[in-house]
């Protein structure tokens, strides 16, 4: 029985249930790296190259934290997972960039996920069911599988889950999954890439910073696919990014949604897409008068800074809220 | 209306001249400075890369001359550049300055879409018209192409310093002149002739060095401070990975002219260290300086700007490259804080070390 592991960054938190359904039908065992830690960043930090943007020094830190404990590392090629949509270029070259600067790796599995030109991401399954040596006939079943299993995932995530509770959710823990009551509270919007907002060390725990100070959050994920592309349709153009896509979509949903008190842009320092797409989500925003608030993330990121910005955001917040209620009641 | 289009090394040359041989009125942006560079960057995104605060800059600039126009490329991703015109110009509005944007790019729907808008700039001219235009434009591009292949070879080999660059000036000031494609031939021949007075010692020993890259920072001197000059008056023949020509042929005139080099065989080249596109020239950089390796160049550098992704992809692949192959890489990033005296001096040492190499090995 192959262990194969699976870092848990970027992708993960979109398509783990997809990924662990396959391999767990196959009858593989897998295995996650832990949540990131600082120590996981800083080994990163070490191999990477200078210039790539934090996400992906936190993915390389997570394999060489799997390296030695599985037979084989399953780090997809995702260069498309819509039509006429790209990821980001250094998902394009992840593999390449991630086998070429650490040395005794154990193989990595890096099937292409291409679905550009359409098409069924079946292929990729078949591709990486081959590799490991599976008949095709099981392979088919695993897939099938691992699709119901990540379409139950959407749905909780659109329900309102977060992916660690979507998660839980899955494996059975209701209690994990309990609903956030905070009515009356005001409502923030964070916008952001999920390996940003949901991985706790890299986004210095922003949600659970929230949460405490009883702001009700809602993100991207819990928006249907129409929603997000009903608010993308205010483009000048089709954005190209499914990642960029999503995010601007969904701001510009939650803003002319009108019930959003306040909007957290999350990016990583020198993210590509995230400049553009950041760049009309806060143009819009000012427009619209909304109080927005620019998170950037590296490796170089202090927490007191962040929670002074943070802060500050949140009385404005606050302020615009109770001002807003008291003019209405009278 | 007044058509403007962004600046990108000798582009304008061939981008003015098929515009006026059609008879659109060209407002040519002033050429890119620090002003250029100052007004970019304070409107543009923190993080957008340097040529999109160039690109604004430009059109900045060229609103003041009484451009109202825009005339651009775009793309259909993952590199950014595809979605420049579209960010570019909602900065632009929202600064107040109007403009009519109309971006040649891959239509979304069906061709009718960019044939409209070659017919909305063009207005009543026929294709055939349009067509010529092209095609004297790319013409252009070659023959500066060939003027330059022929300055880097010079440079280093110069008898009296700074001869080559003179040379180089006045063949560029003829061939932009030229109206109309009859004249072409003349020109050229024109151009040549001063190339070819600029003495020369063809027994110096000279360094070789090829220039990889993103595109934009390859072609547009201000982008690499002048890097080609300041190699070659260091004594190193350079060669570039890619030249305007190229470009023009690969991406809008799908390879039809033929040429000597094509992208596919810098990919084929990559194929060991990158077996897949990565956007932008990310694949094009690693397979150049494989074939650059393989044709027994001392040295490569890379030039792209700050959080260029594609380029990132590739940088963090050379050091295998580099390992393996045995050459030595040098990649330059810049941005609107780069400075001119850091790059003389990491130029310089780059250079010394190939000296050093080539003296032990040699």
């Amino acid at each position: 029985m192959p262990r194969i592991g699976i870092p848990r960054a970027l992708l993960y938190y979109h398509y783990f249930p997809w990924w662990e359904a396959f391999f767990v039908s196959l009858g593989a065992e897998v295995v996650i790296s832990p949540p990131t830690t600082k120590a996981i960043l800083d080994r990163g930090l070490e191999h990477a190259a200078d210039d790539v943007c934090l996400p992906v020094k936190v993915a390389v830190g997570h394999v060489l934290e799997l390296k030695d404990r599985v037979d084989a590392i399953f780090l997809p090629r995702l260069v498309s997972v819509a039509a006429r949509e790209y990821i980001c270029p250094k998902f394009l070259g992840l593999p390449e960039m991630v086998g070429h600067s650490i040395k005794g790796l154990p193989p990595l599995l890096s099937p292409g996920l291409n679905l550009y030109r359409g098409g069924s991401p079946y292929h990729f399954f078949a591709a990486l069911g081959r590799a490991l040596g599976y008949p095709p006939w099981q392979v088919l079943a695993a897939y099938r599988r691992a699709c119901r299993v990540q379409q139950q995932y959407k749905r909780l995530l659109e329900s309102g889950l977060f992916p660690e509770e979507a998660l839980a959710a899955l494996r059975g823990r209701h209690d994990a999954a309990a609903p956030r009551d905070t009515m009356g509270s005001p409502l923030v919007a964070v916008i952001g890439h999920p390996y940003n907002i949901y991985d706790a060390f890299v986004s210095m725990d922003l949600l659970g910073k929230l949460g405490r100070r009883g702001i009700k959050v809602i993100t991207a994920d819990s928006l249907s696919e129409e929603n997000v592309c009903r608010g993308a349709a205010h483009l000048p153009k089709r954005l190209f990014w499914t990642l960029g896509r999503r995010t601007v979509g969904a701001a510009y949903h939650y803003l002319q949604w009108g019930r959003v008190d306040g909007m957290i842009h999350v990016s990583s320092f020198a993210c590509g897409p995230d400049s553009f797409a950041g760049e009309f989500i806060a143009r819009r925003a000012h427009r619209m008068g909304l109080p927005f608030l620019s998170l950037v993330l590296d490796e170089h990121s202090g927490e007191a800074g962040m929670v002074t910005r943070l802060e500050a955001f949140l009385d404005m917040v606050e302020r615009r809220k109770k001002y807003r209620e008291e003019g209405s009641a009278s | 209306m007044k058509v403007t289009f962004p600046h990108m090394g000798h582009l304008w040359v061939s981008v003015a001249a098929m515009l006026q041989y059609l008879g659109v009125e060209v407002v040519v942006p002033p050429p890119t400075t620090k002003r250029t560079l100052t007004l970019g960057s304070r409107y543009a995104p923190e993080f957008a890369c340097l040529p999109l605060k160039l690109n604004l800059g430009n059109f900045i600039e060229a609103r003041e001359l009484g451009a109202d126009t825009i005339l651009m490329a775009g793309g259909c991703g993952p590199c950014r550049f595809g979605y420049y015109a579209q960010v570019e110009h909602a900065i632009l509005e929202d600064l107040g300055y109007r403009y009519r944007l109309v971006v040649m790019e891959p239509p979304q729907r069906h061709a009718g879409e960019l044939l409209a808008k070659i017919k909305y700039i063009t207005g009543h001219r026929s294709w055939l018209e349009v067509a010529r235009a092209i095609w004297f434009g790319f013409q252009k591009a070659r023959l500066l192409d060939e003027l330059e292949r022929r300055a880097h070879y010079l440079r280093p080999r110069e008898v009296r310093r700074g001869s080559t660059d003179r040379a180089f000036g006045e063949a560029l000031k003829i061939v932009a002149a030229v109206r109309h494609p009859r004249d072409m031939a003349k020109a050229a021949e024109q151009a040549h002739r001063i190339m070819s007075e600029v003495a020369f010692d063809a027994y110096r020993p000279v360094l070789r060095v090829g220039i990889v890259g993103e595109i934009f920072t390859l072609l547009e001197p201000f982008a690499n401070y002048d890097l080609e000059r300041k190699l070659g008056h260091m004594g190193v023949e350079v060669d570039r990975s890619i030249y305007l020509s190229e470009w023009i042929n690969d991406h809008l005139l799908f390879g039809l002219a033929g040429g000597r080099r094509t992208r596919k065989a810098a990919c084929r080249a990559a194929a060991p260290y990158l077996n897949h596109f990565v956007g932008g020239h990310g694949q094009e950089t690693v397979g150049s300086a494989a074939l650059y390796a393989a044709q027994g160049y001392d040295g490569v550098i890379q030039l792209m700007p700050f959080t260029c992704m594609p380029e990132i992809v590739a940088a963090s692949i050379l050091p295998k490259l580099k390992a393996e192959l045995g050459i030595p890489v040098l990649t330059i990033v810049v941005d609107e804080h780069s400075g001119e005296a850091g790059l003389i001096t990491r130029l310089e040492s780059f250079v010394d070390l190939l000296h050093g190499r080539k003296g032990v090995e040699g």
